[in-house]
């Protein structure tokens, strides 16, 4: 999944323009692909310990792109939102399997979490579009 | 009725100060708790960015912080309005970054120097081009563990 910001702040996921409050729930969909569909990355089996084998989408990539003059609370927008996904996503999982909050479990159930919902965000140099430094 | 004599006119008995000392002490106790040492004079406008997906930052003394904003309007006349970093106390260029990290690194511990990390406190309205310019300086100088300073936003 594509995500850039240009210069204007704004952002595109895969192309299209999107608000910053439709970012998770695209970013969700693309981790969790729940109908498996083939556009979307494969999921493979993983021995998770506390789980069992489970389906992981470990070989997604989320990449982000700025231009130099993009701001940084923007930017700061979109991590965020990145970051509230696999949180969501976390959180889920363990509320189901553990009752409770990703961020109370402890150390080897958090990691076990992780595995399944690992953070693939890959960060591309800025464009300089703009032209200017 | 008694001998009651009103043996001339009482002066007020001395306050008792034994205890002042005491009062003194909780007193800078008090004081010791509730102030922060701040080690650095802030040099350029810091504006936090906000967020929702905040994490505390853990272990305050592996963390080694990058100032970067415009500068403040006593120093403008001598740095300009341009974005600038400071680093501890100083003005720098991404350039210096690398020896401060060394810097910095050496004055820990060596069981937690792979632990240091950095956090970055930039202006809101810094531009992308800045920022990533310091990370690919903390990049080459092994400064792997970064940190974006925010502050809270209710949604």
């Amino acid at each position: 999944m594509v995500v850039l910001i240009n210069s204007s702040n704004q952002v595109a996921i895969n192309g299209e323009y999107t608000e910053i409050r439709q970012i998770k729930d695209k970013v969700k969909e693309f981790i969790e692909n729940p109908y498996n569909d083939e556009h979307k990355p494969e999921k493979v089996p993983v021995d998770v310990p506390f789980f069992g084998e489970m389906m992981v989408s470990k070989n997604h990539v989320i990449s982000l792109q700025n231009d130099r003059g993009t701001e940084y609370q923007a930017y700061i927008n979109v991590q965020n939102e990145l970051a509230a996904a696999y949180n969501e996503l976390r959180d889920d999982v363990s509320r189901k399997k553990f009752g409770k909050a990703f961020a109370d479990l402890d150390e080897d159930r958090q990691r076990a979490v992780q595995d399944i919902y690992p953070q693939k965000i890959s960060e591309a140099e800025p464009k300089n579009y703009g032209g200017n430094k | 009725m008694g001998k009651f004599n009103k043996a001339g006119g009482r002066e007020m008995p001395e306050l008792n100060t034994s205890s002042l000392p005491d009062l003194v002490f909780a007193f800078l106790f008090f004081i010791m708790m509730v102030t922060s040492m701040r080690e650095v004079t802030l040099k350029v406008v810091f504006r936090s960015p906000q967020a929702t997906e905040l994490q505390k930052l853990e272990k305050k003394s592996l963390v080694t912080f990058i100032y970067i904003g415009e500068p403040t309007q006593e120093f403008k006349a001598k740095m300009g309005t341009e974005t600038r970093l400071q680093l501890n106390d100083q003005f720098a260029e991404p350039g210096e970054i690398q020896d401060y990290i060394a810097q910095e690194k050496s004055s820990m511990k060596e069981e937690d120097q792979p632990f240091m990390t950095v956090s970055i406190k930039a202006d809101k309205e810094t531009k992308m081009g800045t920022i990533t310019d310091v990370k690919q300086a903390l990049r080459e100088a092994y400064a792997l563990k970064i940190s974006y300073s925010a502050a809270p936003r209710v949604n």
